[in-house]
């Protein structure tokens, strides 16, 4: 992609031309040549954009209720984004993205982007592509971004990180407690939505919640006094020790009800990261941690072709396998030039 | 996982226009479109034309694949083209049409900018590669 081509996208997105952040998020999805280019030049545009996660398991309703919250939002005057990331086939790479069906409320308004995308098969990749998908959407001047996944996996809770407040949905009933707590999802979120709130078993699904994320609250070291155990919780529990204890909520999203109340309390929690100064310390780790995937993969890109130049995959195997070397050897082999350049570079 | 790999993927939206229920059709394709590689977004039923215009330029569609068994292919099929070319997505978008359409109105049809239009019977295989072999990007 040329550099003229790259700039009358950026142009065309900061705009405000729908057209061209479609394209741009292709761009960004496909890692088309000069996506970097692209998403370099359209950071200097963010940070206004308040990103929402919303996460939970298949069926509990998470495109409904990202409906009914886009719909909300656009009724008190803001625009809106959506990402709903859907998996896609491991065996033929293909996908079925069906959660547009749900966007039933915001038809023909264009002022809510709506954006399918697949997971690819990429391992961590997908959170970059994620981020980048933000920035785009952030630089175009959505005030709200909401980022819909299935919550199972470390690829997903990776996505959901990307986001400032995280929206866990649970339905009522069906073991989902236990589900959860295997899926490391308690820890993340933020807001806690017990949604099909009139089905039977949501008074207990509620009860359930609170009392696990009480658990939650009373396991942290200091809340026993063990002090052995500190430095376990250091990451996942920062936001208590601000203060924030986990909302749980019941809303009925075919219906509307409590999408009010989900967006006070969005509210609530945005202006408490602000005011603790956890907004600032969330972006800072976010940043630290896409630079961190950045580099890893870049380098890992640069061995690839090491890999090759050494004869490739293939033949590396067949030599520690003949036993006439060894898996550290070759490594080490492989990443001579490397550390040669950087020892030099250093001076 | 390299972020320094293009991943190019077709994507398509497959779609149901206007009052027409049956969409057996709609979901068939759906799925050989899936396995055959490409990422689909499916509509839903009853969608208006307008419906299909915002999700074609929102989702970035490689192919608008569209089914109509009503008969209203002549009134709601133009209107869509329309909208596309509104916001500069037509050029780029492969549009098909699929379903029932009587004979005398195909050539209509692709004056108004369809690139193909499939029948009943027609076989998978055959609108896939049809889509592989001539989407614009």
């Amino acid at each position: 992609m040329s550099k003229a081509r790259v700039d009358d996208l950026v142009s065309g997105v900061l705009d405000g031309e729908h057209r061209a952040l479609a394209r741009a998020i292709t761009i960004i999805e496909n890692r088309e040549a000069g996506y970097r280019d692209l998403v370099s030049d359209l950071h200097a545009h963010t940070g206004d954009a308040a990103v929402i996660g919303v996460t939970g398991s298949p069926g509990a309703g998470k495109s409904t209720l990202v409906d009914k919250l886009a719909k909300r939002y656009r009724d008190h005057g803001l625009t809106v984004g959506v990402i709903a990331v859907d998996p896609s086939s491991p065996y033929s790479g293909g996908a079925v993205l069906g959660d547009r069906i749900r966007m039933a409320s915001n038809v023909g308004d264009m002022d809510v982007f709506f954006r399918s995308m697949s997971a690819r098969g990429q391992l961590g990749g997908l959170s970059t592509a994620t981020a980048d998908a933000i920035t785009a959407l952030d630089a175009f001047g959505k005030d709200r971004i909401v980022v819909e996944t299935v919550g199972a996996g470390q690829n997903e809770v990776d996505v959901v990180r990307t986001a400032d407040s995280v929206v866990v949905l649970v339905q009522p009933g069906s073991g989902d407690d236990v589900q959860m707590l295997k899926a490391g999802i308690l820890e993340i979120g933020d807001v806690f939505v017990v949604n099909k709130a009139d089905m039977d078993g949501a008074a207990t699904t509620v009860a359930d919640l609170r009392e696990m994320l009480h658990m939650r609250d009373g396991s942290a070291p200091s809340g026993i006094g063990h002090h052995g155990m500190g430095s376990t919780n250091d990451d996942g529990t920062d936001a208590d020790s601000e203060g924030w204890d986990p909302t749980v909520l019941e809303t009925v999203a075919t219906e509307g009800t409590g999408v009010e109340e989900l967006i006070d309390v969005l509210d609530d929690h945005e202006a408490h990261l602000r005011e603790t100064g956890e907004l600032d310390r969330r972006e800072r780790t976010r940043y630290a941690e896409e630079i961190r995937q950045l580099l890893r993969s870049d380098a890992a890109d640069l061995l690839e072709d090491e890999i090759d130049r050494n004869g490739g995959m293939e033949a590396l195997v067949d030599e520690v396998q003949a036993r006439e070397t060894d898996p550290y050897t070759v490594a080490d082999r492989v990443l001579e030039p490397l550390v040669d350049c950087v020892d030099r570079r250093r001076g | 996982m390299s972020t320094g790999q293009e991943q190019r993927t077709i994507r398509c939206l497959v779609a149901k226009v206007g009052l027409d229920g049956h969409d057996r059709g709609a979901h068939v394709i759906a799925r050989a479109f899936r396995d055959a590689g490409f990422e689909v977004i499916y509509s839903g039923l009853h969608r208006a034309p307008e419906e299909i215009v915002q999700a074609a330029v929102q989702e970035d569609v490689d192919v608008l694949g569209i089914s109509i068994l009503s008969g209203a292919h002549n009134t709601l099929v133009p209107k869509v083209i329309e909208g596309l070319k509104e916001y500069g997505a037509f050029k780029d978008t492969l549009v098909l049409v699929g379903g029932i359409v009587p004979d005398e109105d195909r050539d209509d049809l692709k004056a108004a900018g369809v690139a193909e239009v499939f029948g009943p019977g027609t076989p998978m295989q055959e609108t896939i590669d049809f889509v592989r072999e001539n989407v614009r990007r």
